[in-house]
């Protein structure tokens, strides 16, 4: 699910806030913005009221604000208040996600449902099958008691009408971990001791209750200040606009930051070492070795496959090069990484160089915001462009090909690719660790199709992948 | 039949509330008026400053602008337009 209502009403909100701040609006302004989108006597919700909206317009404005719903105290603080703080922060602070209850529907209480295919045949073998006694006939159909009902999908196989359906909670289906589980109400929690922080619950809840703090507000601040803000991009970022790599260096210039760097050059060297790594490590007899880049498959492996923690590649990721090359050039400044990525703001968070985070949709909010029309910009030059290899990382199979490249001459290299985490790809890469690895190098991608598909994206990422792959022909 | 013009908007408010998803359009038109569509991208067409047309993203077919575009939203004028039921 990429474009959808909760993903464009995220982006309203996200425009909207920026606005206000750079206008210095933002605390006078903000408690009217629910009211200003859902007025009084107003047909324009989709939820059950018009109070109901704006109730969840108010939670999402506090995550995009930086807050932790599960954290409200207060009830009746208003969120020119929670701006108030926003403003006065010093630095953010975990968790990365956060669960607006309001607007989670506590999704079906049992997978299994009983459709009215139901013929409430004599065999019964859904009744007689069921190891919880959770079916029970009502006007001559099978019902399931959710109460009851252990998601054992018994039902379902056992009947010969194909009447029983698999109904997913979308968010516990999407994380391949098992991380998002509902609680006592039904509403989904999220525990951080599993969390991978790759976003997938975010944008596969159809009501848009997962969201991200956001720390546009804090970098917003930052550009209005007299400190030196720097730029770090991904490198998925020359797909994310409808215009020329120079033309989108050049616009985030005029939103205010005073160089943009190229996370690129950071995956160059993470490229050279890593196939230096691989080398050694083949010669040294190790069976097979696995990329390190996408943090969110290093917190999987950290967290649930912890035997696989030798097979993974000790290169540190492009974020960690390219940070000491900003940190040394511009020791006072504000480093900013900006990229299609959950994961890398629990990167970010964990490295001393790293300021903020934003998201590829965050920086269009911040053009939108300033008006700046990306298409209409200069094409700026680069002074200190990276190389191919390194901007070859975001879309799957690049890491591959550039530790390809690197290597030169084909010395046994026998790659496996992972493209994008699943429950099913988690148990794979288990099976890797007890010996099972088809190849010498694996890669993994917690996104399907790389960086270019990510949870912080704005395009399409096939759109996104063919420019990438233009620029490193 | 006449021939019908499809102008994306691409400008940076369009391409962010929505309009990154309608540049793969041309996927979704029937092969039947294949031959008489013609779908442009266009840098910033301004109704976004103006607000009697709503909000972005923006889409004009021939005359007509369309505003919070979708890709159903188009096709849906496209029927009317061409008077099938494509």
């Amino acid at each position: 699910m990429y474009e959808n209502n909760a993903t464009l009403r995220r982006r309203d909100l996200l425009i909207k806030l920026s606005r206000l701040l750079f206008e210095d609006k933002l605390i006078s302004h903000i408690d009217r913005i629910a009211v200003q989108m859902f007025p009084k006597r107003s047909d324009s919700s989709t939820r059950c009221c018009i109070y109901k909206s704006r109730a969840i317009i108010k939670y999402r404005t506090m995550a995009i604000l930086g807050f932790s719903i599960e954290d409200e105290y207060d009830e009746l603080m208003p969120l020119s208040k929670y701006a108030q703080m926003a403003l006065e922060r010093e630095k953010v602070e975990f968790p990365i996600l956060t669960v607006i209850d309001e607007a989670c529907s506590s999704c079906v209480k049992a997978n299994y449902v009983v459709t009215n295919v139901c013929r409430g045949c004599f065999a019964r073998p859904c009744m007689m099958n069921c190891p919880k006694k959770a079916i029970s006939m009502h006007d001559g159909q099978a019902k399931i008691d959710p109460a009851k009902c252990v998601n054992c999908g018994l039902c379902m196989k056992a009947c010969p009408y194909h009447a029983v359906i698999y109904v997913p909670v979308p968010c516990e289906e999407s994380c391949p971990v098992g991380a998002i589980t509902k609680d006592e109400l039904g509403l989904e929690k999220i525990d951080y001791s599993k969390c991978i922080y790759c976003g997938k619950c975010t944008r596969e809840c159809p009501f848009g209750a997962i969201m991200e703090k956001s720390q546009i507000i804090d970098v917003i601040k930052q550009l209005k200040s007299n400190k030196k803000v720097i730029a770090i991009v991904a490198p998925a970022v020359v797909g994310q606009f409808p215009a020329e790599f120079e033309k989108i260096v050049s616009a985030i210039k005029q939103a205010g930051f005073a160089d943009v760097v190229e996370a690129a050059i950071g995956a160059d060297i993470t490229a050279v070492k890593e196939t230096a790594e691989f080398k050694e490590r083949i010669a040294h007899g190790s069976e097979f070795m696995t990329t390190s880049c996408c943090p969110a498959y290093t917190e999987a492996v950290k967290k649930h496959v912890p035997e696989l923690e030798k097979f993974v590649s000790a290169t540190h990721t492009p974020m960690h090069y390219i940070a000491e090359i900003v940190r040394k050039k511009y020791r006072d400044a504000i480093a900013v990484f900006i990229g299609p990525c959950v994961a890398k703001r629990k990167e970010a968070i964990e490295n001393p160089y790293m300021d903020y985070v934003l998201t590829f949709e965050e920086l269009g909010a911040l053009f939108v915001a300033k008006g700046i029309e990306v298409g209409q910009c200069d094409q700026a030059s680069i002074e200190n462009p990276a190389q191919r290899i390194g901007r070859m990382f975001p879309v799957s199979g690049g890491v591959t090909c550039a530790i390809k490249e690197t290597l030169g001459t084909d010395n046994g290299f026998n790659p496996v690719l992972i493209d994008g985490l699943s429950k099913q790809s988690v148990k794979t890469l288990k099976t890797y660790a007890k010996g099972a690895c088809p190849g010498n190098f694996v890669e993994v991608m917690s996104c399907e199709g790389g960086c270019v598909a990510g949870p912080g994206v704005l395009s399409n990422p096939k759109i996104a992948a063919v420019k990438v792959k233009n620029l490193t022909k | 039949m006449k021939k019908i013009t499809i102008k994306i908007c691409t400008g940076t408010a369009c391409y962010v509330l929505g309009g990154a998803n309608i540049l793969m359009l041309e996927d979704y038109i029937p092969g039947e008026i294949k031959d008489i569509v013609g779908i442009e991208g266009s840098a910033c067409l301004e109704l976004c400053k103006q607000s009697q047309y709503g909000k972005p993203p923006f889409v004009v077919v021939n005359e007509k602008v369309i505003t919070e575009a979708t890709v159903p939203k188009i096709l849906d004028y496209l029927n009317k337009l061409t008077g099938k039921d494509l």
